[in-house]
């Protein structure tokens, strides 16, 4: 945290100074490391071993929080009989289907309380059946992306046994399938001592409870492995059990990278989702609006209002022509079939099957995993648009690339049409930034972009305003949602540059009146309201820009609620019902946060209370309840169909109901806990160009991980363009540690060349204590290598790109890259150049049983190359 | 006379209390003129750091509508006013003499830059972005409608603003583009 | 009516007010400046919290205006140092700000093996900063570094000795440390009671600040900083060094390095509070058992009189590469001109001598 999010770090300081104990769990040594009470220094890849520990520490010694796990969690749901666990099948839960490499969750669903209904009066039920019965091909990821961050729905509510002690409650499930990650088994998997291990569980248990809370703070060290939100799930278990969530002190903080990252979700542009978490339509679930909100129509909670947040929706976007008739356009948004993520694309792109392509202030030559195979993904378009500030080096493959050099690529084979369109700073543009605790903060412009520098606004804003008027006389169905589209906004000044707050004003939505809506529960399924966002509905409320309050925090008190506007309703801590007890009193005085105020007859508090301000904690749901009025009085996680935190999730996940230690993809180890080495459903994408590195391989011997500097940022258009920064930063280096130096005779300040399955890079060697090798107590020792990712050839601090040596294989949940953890080899020296790297990595393919790496014309397959270049689609 | 001598370093020295002429007496005409650059600006804009996602308040100070610095702005709850090594670096990240501000063309084939002005580079690319969405075109997909183009993608970065992000997902969906990904996803 | 005041103590050889040496109260006033003149200002850097961030030296750049090390932006001719994450490697003209970063180890005693030769006091090999000599040449043993310590497996008894340490579960135990160095706006300040030209004086805030349209790049100042602070720009010839953001503080604001601080490692304010709250810190410190912490600067008996820039430092001034006893250059400037008066007088006298004697003779 100090060493890539550095002002949020003094809240840990101050913390510290107060007497907080701050414990850093990172394989690497940081700058975090370097002030923290106590450093962990885990094996790469083992986090939900140590997590695992914990969460058995915590029910062995009976330290979990009784009353809060009692009543706000599902620990009391029993689970169906078909259910087995992966302690009894070795590391696979029930329901594996190994041709096909996923899981049928049919067998993780709870026991119903009574025999299920029938689909007339169960809607969800009966929507969720009706699926798997007409499409038993649909992808299970497919399902879980459909779901939204709602979660899916649950078929049925569960029996209970208040008692916990019924055999397949989700409570003893929970212990037994944590049983054998004991302090012994967690310290031989991770490398760290039995006493480290302790240590932090006294630590994190001790400061948990009525009067305390622990708070987990992660990044993409979780997030970037192919069990990454497995990881964040083990964490959540812990909070939950604890009572960490909910409460001031308390949650799991999830630190993103990106100013707007976090917005970059929220309102997304990612393939399986629409603004608020609303799933993209999915062809064979989702052909009408009643099939697409069907999940819904009976589920609890918030989530039940699925139908007046896609409506509002699309009457945001398609205006008068989105009628109850019609469906209100919903036929007018695609539908997804698969993964279409970036990793997919571009594999698609190798093929020939993508024409044109934007990148949008992002440089995956340099950023993403198998930077080498998004090069060959580029040569094979018609055209890319690059907008940026800086000459980045995905603008310049054509001539730049590495493979360049070694005859791969050639400017004379490259068809692809180039447009570099620059782009306007934070400074010169309007708009908003949600930051990563999702607070919206409005920037103010302060100049004029310079030259035909222009914001992403003014390009989406007039490239759309052409391509209406290109088409304004057509009559082809397939232009109509282009020219319905509602695209009038104010234009100001003399870029005529689209007004933000305009277009923040229909995110946020409006009611008939015309006015702002102040709250999306004012949202309705008749086509009265608008609303492009439901989850930032009251960003406009009264006709203000709430997002740009900046009354000072002096002014403030200690939750600052006038600074920015936190989404969902300026809430600043998630479910913070949680933070009283079932009766709405504060569990501590020391902790008090949102309670019951029996005489106004309301909730209140110190935070916008995350709950239906009037319902009263002994609220019990009628029969037939639906929606918000589902929830109980004594249920904190309105989000969840059932209103409890999940300790075993029944569905949602495509690789098991409960987070397991895995390996990593590639691993120098053999996993300590189960005979199942590497997460079963993991997704791999196939090709000369993404070969994969064995794991316990003699011929890439090392684990390696990726990493930020404090000095840059990600891929570095930003950073090593910048000579204050790229004078703290100048070169690309790897650090290793004094014995791996010596093993293979690495100097400090020297040229090393790694080599993977992929292709092999050189850097300069920090030889460095702060990284250490691990002995396992079966004598195994395993050398880590740490591997800053910032840099290539382009701007003031260069280097190779560390992202060409990874391959790409994605948690197949969130089709994210293991880029965290994968092998390689290192040897002294500078790497060769031209076509004898190629001779290289080859030879080391063929030592490791690995297929050719071999690449035709412009990276295509060496086979499909010769039958032509450049797009196939016709 | 007495404004003449006064000028005169030496004359302060010997007369004045700093007969070391290590202060009062050393002062040059440049140090009693001298002005901080943040209250000459003309404006001070608030803004918020590009960089991560800790989201830290800035303070822009425009004079003759350049910017001539960017610091923390102390107000803000959530950063103080404090700023990491990018941030601080943000006046070079905007005034960078590297930025690249007019349009560059590559040709198929090309083996270097062209120039070309904005409003036909829009142009061009509105027509790329029809032809594209035209062969990569699918009503249905294995027998299902889909009513989606496979011909145009888009990468985003995660600085693009929440506006921003809402306009091209709008845009992208009406065209029936479904590949839209950020690096929200990374 | 201006009057001549007194002499120099350059040149009477006497320094009973401490112009030279010694503790000094009141460095304004004694530069010159009225009685209501502002209190004199510094920074305190507490390094025990610092996290290596180098805020401090990019604000400072771009405050000041300073340009990029050595390459001036050309590519290719920066490079990594291999001194641990310092490529900054010194203050100098174009750095005012200089993060250190000393990579410390010690061997300790652990049940179960791991990895790594046998125990032995491991000496950072060339992983830290140049400057700093291995604990071991500083006869510093492990045991004295980090002497409460006796398990690493006892980590409450690990924070409590030293909140900086960090690596367990291991049979070494790593440190690093961080420090933010800057000019220390010495009392007694040789860099400029060397200046021929006038162009380094003392502001009213009490701080020391190169006058860039007086100094004509003689470089006298350079060898006469003890902490081999200030230094000239090569493409520029006039000498540069921090200047406690002379502008910003005329315009009430904090220097550039300590608005940024994410940490508040590096303390600004008036300096009798900064030395106030640095005393606190350290008692903390020491009462959380952190032994090794200590001042810097603070003392205005050392050699320079005291530092308007000072520090709370977790190690021997020598492990962040400072002079562990700096001494004003201009120390002995009276005793040197008093043994000048005295040969001058002796020649005289000779001379005179020679003159009457020779009268005498005639």
């Amino acid at each position: 945290m100090a060493e890539c999010h550095p002002v949020g770090f003094q809240w840990v300081t101050e913390a510290k100074a107060r007497g907080a104990k701050v414990v850093h769990i990172d394989p690497r040594f940081t700058r975090t490391s370097a002030i923290a009470d106590l450093h962990v220094p885990l094996r790469i890849g083992s986090d939900i071993a140590f997590l695992g520990g914990l969460i058995r520490y915590v029910l062995d010694n009976e330290l979990y929080f009784d009353e809060y796990v009692r009543a706000y969690t599902n620990a009391a749901a029993i689970v169906g009989e078909e259910y087995v666990d992966s302690e009894d099948l070795d590391g696979l839960f029930s329901g594996f289907d190994p041709e096909t490499r996923t899981y049928d969750e049919a067998s993780w669903q709870y026991e119903p309380e009574e025999p299920p209904h029938s689909s007339s009066d169960d809607p969800p039920e009966a929507a969720e059946q009706e699926r798997s019965e007409q499409h038993p091909d649909v992808r299970h990821a497919d399902r879980a992306q459909a779901a939204g961050s709602g979660g899916p729905p649950i078929p049925s509510k569960p029996k209970r046994d208040e008692t916990l002690q019924h055999p397949r409650s989700v409570f003893q499930i929970l212990k037994r399938h944590y049983a054998r990650y004991t302090p012994e088994m967690v310290s031989e998997v991770c490398g760290i001592e039995p006493e480290v291990f302790l240590q932090v569980a006294e630590w994190v248990t001790e400061n948990s409870g009525r009067e305390r809370t622990t708070a987990w703070v992660y990044s993409v060290g979780w997030t970037q492995h192919s069990v990454g939100a497995q990881y964040i799930r083990t964490a959540s278990i812990l909070q939950t059990l604890l009572g960490n969530i909910g409460r001031p002190g308390g949650g799991i903080m999830a630190l993103r990278g990106h100013a707007s990252i976090q917005g970059s979700t929220d309102v997304p542009t990612l393939f399986n989702l629409l603004p608020g978490y609303l799933p993209m339509p999915h062809a064979l679930q989702h052909q009408t609006l009643d099939d697409y909100v069907g999940d819904a129509a009976g589920k609890a909670g918030f989530w039940g209002n699925k139908r007046a947040y896609t409506v509002s929706l699309l009457k945001a976007w398609f205006g008068d022509a989105a009628t109850a008739e019609n469906d209100f356009c919903f036929d007018h948004l695609p539908k997804i079939t698969g993964d279409h993520s970036s990793y997919q694309t571009i594999a698609a792109m190798i093929r020939g099957e993508v024409s044109g392509y934007f990148l949008v202030g992002e440089n995956p030559t340099v950023g993403h995993p198998n930077s080498r195979m998004n090069r060959f993904g580029l040569a094979n378009l018609d055209w890319l648009v690059v907008r940026d500030l800086q000459m980045i080096e995905s603008a310049t493959f054509w001539k730049e690339s590495p493979e360049i050099e070694t005859g791969e690529l050639a400017p004379e084979s490259i068809a692809t049409e180039v447009f570099f369109v620059p782009a306007a700073t934070h400074a010169e543009k309007e708009g908003t930034f949600t930051q990563t605790q999702r607070v919206l903060q409005w920037r103010h412009k302060a100049v004029e972009p310079p030259g035909d520098a222009r914001s992403d606004l003014w390009f989406y804003y007039h490239l759309g305003r052409i391509l209406r008027e290109r088409l304004a006389d057509s009559t082809d169905p397939r232009d109509r949602p282009l020219l319905d589209l509602t695209w009038d906004y104010p234009l100001e000044g003399e870029t005529q540059d689209p007004s933000a707050a305009a277009v923040l004003r229909e995110i946020n939505g409006t009611g008939p009146d015309g006015r702002a809506l102040s709250s999306y529960v004012q949202m309705r399924d008749d086509g009265s309201t608008t609303g492009g966002c439901w989850i930032y509905c009251g960003v406009y409320a009264d006709e203000i820009n709430q997002a740009a309050r900046k009354k000072p925090h002096r002014e403030q008190g200690q939750v600052p609620s006038e600074w920015g506007w936190a989404w969902p309703l300026n809430r600043r801590v998630l479910y913070n019902r949680a933070s009283a007890d079932p009766g709405g009193r504060p569990w501590s005085e020391r902790k008090k946060y949102v309670w019951w105020d029996e005489e106004a007859g309301r909730w209140t508090g110190d935070d916008v209370p995350d709950f239906e301000a009037e319902k009263r904690p002994d609220y019990v749901p009628p029969d037939g309840a639906r929606a918000q009025d589902a929830i109980a009085g004594t249920d904190p996680f309105v989000m969840q169909g059932d209103g409890k935190a999940w300790l075993f999730a029944p569905a949602g996940l495509v690789d098991g109901p409960l987070p397991t230690h895995y390996e990593p993809a590639e691993s120098v180890v053999e996993n300590g806990l189960y005979k199942q080495q590497a997460n079963p459903t993991v997704e791999f994408i196939e090709g000369p160009w993404n070969r994969a590195n064995p794991s316990r391989s003699d011929v890439f011997p090392f684990q390696v991980t990726t990493y930020r500097l404090t000095e840059h940022h990600t891929a570095g258009g930003m950073s090593r363009t910048l000579p204050y920064l790229a004078e703290l930063q100048p070169e690309f280096f790897v650090e290793v540690s004094p014995e791996l130096a010596e093993l293979r005779g690495l100097a400090n300040g020297e040229y090393a060349t790694l080599v993977s399955a992929r292709t092999a890079i050189e850097a300069k060697v920090l030889v460095t204590e702060r990284v250490r090798p691990i002995r396992l107590r079966d004598g195994t020792v395993v050398h880590q290598i740490g591997m800053p990712y910032h840099w290539s050839y382009s701007g003031i601090s260069t280097g190779d790109a560390a992202n060409d040596l990874l391959g790409i294989v994605l948690d197949p949940n969130t089709h994210i890259q293991e880029s965290k953890a994968s092998t390689c080899d290192i040897r002294p020296g500078r790497r060769p150049h031209g076509p004898e790297l190629l001779d290289l990595v080859e030879s080391y393919r063929r030592r490791a049983g690995v297929a050719s790496g071999r690449v035709g014309l412009n990276g295509r397959d060496p086979v499909e190359a010769s039958a032509g270049e450049g797009s196939t689609q016709s | 006379m007495k404004t003449w001598l006064d000028a005169w370093p030496v004359f302060r020295q010997l007369t004045g209390p700093d007969p070391l002429g290590r202060g009062r007496a050393a002062r040059s005409r440049a140090t009693e003129n001298v002005v901080s650059r943040t209250a000459t600006a003309d404006r001070v804009v608030q803004s918020v750091c590009p960089y991560c996602a800790v989201g830290c308040a800035q303070r822009i100070y425009v004079k003759d509508e350049q910017i001539v610095q960017i610091e923390g702005d102390p107000d803000s709850p959530i950063s103080r006013g404090r700023l990491c090594p990018k941030g601080s670096a943000s006046k070079q990240l905007v005034t960078s003499p590297t930025r690249v501000t007019t349009v560059k063309y590559r040709r198929p084939y090309g083996t270097e830059w062209e120039d070309l002005d904005l409003d036909t580079a829009m142009e061009m690319i509105a027509d790329r972005v029809l032809e594209a969405r035209r062969k990569g075109w699918q009503d249905e997909h294995e027998g299902t409608r889909v009513n989606r183009t496979m011909g145009v993608a888009s990468l985003g970065g995660a600085t693009l603003d929440n506006e921003e992000n809402y306009l091209m997902k709008k845009l992208y969906s009406a065209l029936g583009a479904i590949q839209i990904e950020n690096q929200a996803r990374i | 009516m201006t009057s001549i005041s007194s002499a120099s103590p350059a040149f009477t050889g006497n320094d009973p007010q401490n112009r030279l040496y010694g503790p000094l109260p009141d460095v304004q006033g004694e530069a010159g400046y009225d009685d209501d003149h502002p209190a004199r200002v510094g920074f305190f850097t507490d390094t025990s919290v610092c996290i290596g961030c180098k805020a401090c030296e990019v604000a400072c750049k771009e405050w000041n205006l300073l340009p990029m090390d050595d390459s001036h932006g050309t590519r290719d001719v920066i490079g990594l140092s291999g001194m641990s994450y310092d490529n900054t490697g010194q203050l100098g003209a174009n750095s005012w700000r200089h993060v250190a970063f000393i990579e410390q180890v010690r061997t300790v005693d652990l049940p179960m093996p791991t990895m790594g030769p046998p125990s032995h006091v491991d000496a950072p090999r060339g992983t830290g900063h140049t400057g700093a000599p291995p604990a071991d040449a500083l006869g510093l043993g492990a045991d004295e570094v980090l002497s409460a310590q006796t398990s690493v497996l006892n980590a409450e008894a690990l924070s409590e000795f030293d909140p900086q340490t960090g690596q367990s579960g291991a049979d070494k135990q790593v440190r690093w440390l961080m420090s933010s160095d800057v000019c220390k706006h010495c009392t007694h300040a040789g860099c400029l009671d060397v200046c021929p030209t006038g162009a380094l004086f003392r502001t009213e805030f009490g701080t020391v600040v190169v006058q860039g349209d007086i100094c004509n790049g003689c470089g006298y100042c350079v060898p006469s900083c003890p902490y081999g602070v200030i230094n000239q720009r090569k493409d520029d010839g006039r000498v540069f060094k921090c200047t406690l953001c002379y502008d910003r503080l005329t315009d009430g604001l904090q220097p550039a390095c300590a608005t940024a601080c994410p940490t508040q490692s590096i303390q600004f304010g008036n300096l009798d509070e900064l030395q106030a709250r640095a005393d606190a810190r350290l008692a903390t410190l020491k009462a959380q058992g952190v032994e090794t912490a200590r001042l810097y600067g603070r003392d205005e008996d050392d050699g320079v009189g005291g530092a308007g820039a000072f520090f709370l430092l977790l190690d021997e001034p020598e492990v962040y590469g400072l002079p562990p006893d700096p001494i004003v250059t201009t120390r002995d400037l009276p005793a040197m001109w008093r043994a000048a008066a005295k040969g001058a007088a002796m020649i005289v006298g000779v001379a005179l001598t020679a003159v009457l004697g020779s009268r005498r003779a005639r």
